[in-house]
């Protein structure tokens, strides 16, 4: 077996047969390497690192036309000293550039959009203003949009996900739990632009033909609400986009809600339902409280995946640079701002302020994803002691 | 109707039983005892009240029988031990009790188990009362996430809507009947995961009372606890034995002996012998049951 | 009696409730996959593959945007596969316990869900801007930033799964652990380490925020790395906003493709976790 692993390639590979070799070195070298060097047949006998051995080497090596077994084992040994640094360098080389990548990124999209907060300082955040012609750009109108359609999301994805969780963790019969969870793990790998262009074609006439009209006409006198129901329904706007958003963000929630609802040990459940609980009860009063950390760790996971999503959006939002009090308004969001304008934005100042538009959305993002994988990991750590 | 009136009884400081099924019980006894003359023979001093009928009894996981035909009784304010190798199906038999099992599919029970002249398994029984009936302490400390008086008053709440004050004196007496209450009166409103082992499993002993169940049974409950801890939680069942019928399985031979009135040694999921306790320690029956008590397996 | 008989009639709701979240939820998403598959379907002929994108108004098909798509791909999974092998490998083996491990894994896990338009970006600055045009380089890389950040989460997992037995043995025969590491912990999680790669083809498989502003889109066939190309994403986000019929069908087949190509990376992925160690 070992000789498989130890082939002349990669003893090749190292120094080559004239390297010095100091006495006391060899002495230093651990007892296994020379151990793996003889099982891989590079020295016929069991060879004690003595003095007079390590001598021996030496003179085999000076004379460089007949290699002595003992020569042949020091160069394998240096080969794996070598090599060993070789590989652990690469690796550790490897997983500082993931630290890079992501210094590049925030690097790269500060200096992208320095130009824009030369140009509009803090206020960038506090216009509504986007007016590529006079470049007049302010970031609250995606901003706002972003904000509210991922709210939208959330509030829809949460409850609905929370309860496809405990369904599955609960109440579903054993023959269909694995079929079901595979499914909604399948779902949360399709690609977010199937979301989209099935919204575009058919959730935006549906919404607009069947479900808008009795949204406004039955909120019209309603006081709050009749403000966020009213104008035209358009079908495409900030709910729809917000309805999109929350079907794709569901499956995400429900799959992390499910793996974080079976960290609760059985025996915890047996004892709530051994003082005559209901399921609901047992799900309310033990399930949830005993994983909040986890259900709020993929709540925030979800919410970022919601805040940075791009397409299922942009083919929905309707990109329209303005506040509307109404959820039925046409709206933006700062990853479909960009994806619209990017390509065609004129002007460093244009390109700089969706940059920068860019830099807001990932400081957002990265909050809220590193907040929740915080509360991910301490769930994890309480789980494994 | 039964189950309401026995919870009103039990209410009132378990009182006597309601007389009908406390008919039916001494019938139980009765029919039991023609089975089993050794236990008649030593029950003479007080009248014994069968609290719990197991009657031949079978269990299967998917298709193994992990009970075969068990049939034996659990009386009134007595402790029984169970006790037998690894797998022999002792906590299985508790879990059948108060239908534990039914929360896994593939698990199914046969034959009757009779809690005051009511059949447990048949189908309409409801499982929360049936649950609130027949407590169970588990054999690892499972205090649920909440403060020490919520864990003992979630029990309480679910049956009944007390004023804070009286809430208060029922998590006292529970605590006190758990012998918990001198350790932990200071700090009710500390989380129930911040005690110590010993501890925690005092606090679901003490959960498991509030409830005021008629028949307590435990698993193990001293299997992960240090030496000290074990001997006050054997205190304290030593206590609960004046109000309440308790089951309890384990794997230590003097805790069985110190503990317990009856026993029963089962093996590879048949009822090898049962009676009173003494009598098994020291003239079993049968030759397996001689075997394992002097360690020869097991 | 009263207060069980409305806990009783709670748990009921609440159950009902959650039976009525799984038809919502899983009714909607049945939905659109039919809609897919109907719409998709339909439009689907030898046309698609054999033909380019066509002009406005007129039939066509997506071979340019299908060769697009599988080049980008293949580089991307090519330049990001080593990169996040290699930083797993380091983590799981040589820096279990270091600092470093840690933060490369918290930050790997925040790129791993990272906004994809963001990378597309970050690539853009550092690529497009650079060499002055857009490229089908930059968008191969700008998919390599999304598939490092799940190799090394696959790689780490998996190899965090070989038992220490299987490597001290190793060990114990003098191996170095170079060797060991390629010879013994990578045989051993081979199954693990392809699903992660699976799992990232997967996930840029669908990939369009990134590939916007890199690699454009192109009219005519193309496999010049060094000029825009056209990718099956970004040709549906074009086709389906557009008012043509024929567009928007050729869209709906496009995303059919995409999403059997994701769909069949998924489960094979799964089936190959079926026999691997552990969990």
């Amino acid at each position: 077996m070992a000789s498989r692993f130890c082939t002349e390639s990669w003893i090749r590979e190292g120094l080559p047969s004239f390297f010095p070799l100091p006495a006391v070195r060899i002495c230093e070298w651990p007892d296994h390497w020379l151990r793996g060097a003889q099982l891989a047949g590079l020295a016929d006998a069991p060879c004690k690192t003595t003095e007079k051995n390590a001598v021996a080497n030496n003179l085999a090596i000076d004379n460089a036309g007949r290699e002595s077994a003992e020569a042949r084992l020091a160069n394998a040994l240096v080969g794996f000293k070598l090599r060993d640094n070789a590989f652990r360098l690469l690796t550790q080389t490897a997983a500082w550039t993931v630290l890079i990548l992501l210094g590049g990124v925030i690097a790269s999209l500060i200096v992208g959009s320095m130009p824009a907060i030369r140009a509009f300082g803090l206020n960038f955040l506090s216009t509504e203003a986007w007016n590529p012609v006079t470049e007049k750009f302010g970031a609250m109108a995606p901003v706002y949009g972003t904000i509210v359609t991922s709210l939208i999301a959330m509030a829809i994805a949460v409850p609905v996900g929370l309860g496809i969780a405990i369904f599955l963790t609960e109440l579903c019969p054993y023959a269909l739990r694995r079929p079901i969870g595979i499914a909604i793990e399948l779902l949360a790998g399709i690609p977010s632009i199937i979301y989209g262009i099935w919204g575009l074609f058919v959730l935006a006439p549906f919404l607009q033909e069947h479900v808008q009209p009795g949204l406004i006409s039955a909120f019209a006198n309603v006081p709050v609400l009749s403000g966020l129901f009213a104008g035209p329904p358009y079908g495409i706007g900030v709910l729809t986009a917000g309805v999109i958003l929350a079907i794709m963000v569901l499956p995400i929630v429900s799959a992390i809600s499910r793996d974080v609802f079976e960290t609760v040990p059985a025996v915890l459940k047996e004892s709530a339902y051994a003082v005559g609980c209901t399921t609901w009860e047992v799900v309310r009063s033990v399930v949830i409280p005993y994983t909040s950390v986890g259900i709020i760790g993929g709540v925030m996971l979800g919410l970022g995946r919601a805040l940075g999503e791009t397409m299922a959006v942009t083919f929905v939002i309707g990109n329209a640079h303005r506040i509307a009090p109404s959820l039925l308004a046409p709206g933006t969001t700062i990853s479909a701002t960009i994806a619209n304008e990017f390509t065609e934005a004129v002007g460093d100042l244009y390109t700089s302020a969706l940059i920068a538009l860019g830099l807001i959305l990932f400081v957002i993002t990265f909050f809220i994803l590193a907040i929740s994988r915080y509360l991910l990991m301490r769930l994890h750590q309480r789980e494994g002691l | 109707m039964t189950t309401t009136s026995n919870q009103q009884d039990d209410a009132n400081g378990h009182a006597a039983e309601n007389p009908a099924t406390a008919v039916q019980a001494t019938d139980h006894v009765q029919s039991q005892s023609a089975e089993k003359p050794i236990l008649q023979a030593v029950i003479q001093p007080a009248p014994l009240k069968q609290k719990v009928a197991v009657r031949d009894l079978n269990f299967y996981y998917g298709d193994s029988l992990a009970l075969k035909s068990i049939s034996l009784s659990l009386y009134a304010h007595k402790a029984t031990a169970f006790i037998g190798p690894s797998g022999c199906g002792k906590s299985t038999l508790l879990r059948v009790l108060n239908r534990m099992y039914d929360l896994y599919p593939n698990q199914r029970a046969e034959g009757e188990v009779i809690l005051d002249g009511v059949n447990i398994l048949r189908p309409e029984q409801d499982l929360n009362l049936l649950r609130a009936r027949v407590g169970m302490v588990f054999q690892k400390p499972t205090p649920f996430p909440m403060s020490i008086h919520d864990n003992v008053a979630f029990g309480i709440k679910l049956y009944q809507k007390l004023p804070k004050a009286e809430l208060r004196d029922r998590v006292e007496a529970a605590l006190i009947q758990a012998a918990l209450w001198g350790e932990v009166k200071d700090k009710l409103n500390a989380s129930g995961l911040s005690l110590s082992g010993g501890q925690q499993q005092r606090l679901c002993i003490a959960r498991t009372v509030a409830l005021q169940p008629e028949v307590i049974l435990l698993d193990e409950p001293c299997s992960a606890l240090d030496p000290i801890s074990t001997a006050k939680i054997e205190e304290t069942i030593d206590e609960l034995k004046e109000n309440y019928t308790i089951a309890i399985v384990t794997h230590n031979m003097q805790q069985a002996a110190r503990v317990s009135e009856y026993a029963v040694f089962m093996y590879l999921g048949e009822l090898i012998e049962f009676g009173v306790t003494a009598q098994i320690f020291t003239s079993p029956e049968k030759k397996q049951t001689q075997n394992y008590i002097t360690g020869r397996f097991g | 009696m009263a207060i069980y008989d409305t806990r009783r009639r709670r748990s009921k709701f609440y159950i009902g409730l959650c039976y009525a979240c799984v038809a919502t939820g899983l009714g909607w998403l049945a939905l659109i996959l039919g809609t897919l598959l109907f719409e998709g379907f339909r439009g689907l002929s030898p046309a698609v593959f054999t033909q380019m994108t066509p002009p406005p108004g007129s039939e066509g098909g997506l071979k340019n945007a299908i060769v697009g798509s599988l080049i980008m791909t293949f580089l991307g999974v090519a330049i990001g596969t080593p990169l996040g092998m290699l930083a797993g490998t380091y983590m799981a083996e040589y820096g279990r316990h270091s600092k470093l491990t840690l933060v490369v894994r918290f930050i790997n896990d925040i790129l791993l869900s990272a906004p994809s338009i963001v990378i597309g970006l970050f690539i853009y600055e550092v690529m497009v801007v650079k060499m002055g045009h857009f490229s089908a380089l930059a968008g191969s890389v700008a998919l390599a930033v999304i598939v490092v950040p799940v190799v090394v989460r696959t790689t780490e997992d998996m190899l965090l799964l070989v038992p220490d037995t299987l490597r001290e043995a190793a060990r114990a025969l003098g191996l170095p652990r170079s060797i060991v590491i390629g010879k013994v912990a990578y045989r051993a999680a081979r199954a693990g380490l392809i699903t992660g790669v699976l799992l990232a083809i997967a996930r840029i498989s669908g990939e369009t925020a990134p590939l916007l502003f890199t690699s454009l889109n192109n009219q005519f066939f193309s496999t010049n790395l060094n000029a825009p190309m056209a990718s099956l994403p970004a040709v549906i986000f074009q086709f389906a906003l557009s008012p043509y019929k024929e567009w928007q069908q050729l869209a709906w087949t496009g995303a059919l493709l995409i999403t059997l190509a994701v769909l069949v990376l998924s489960v094979a992925a799964r089936m190959l976790q079926v026999g691997r160690p552990g969990k």
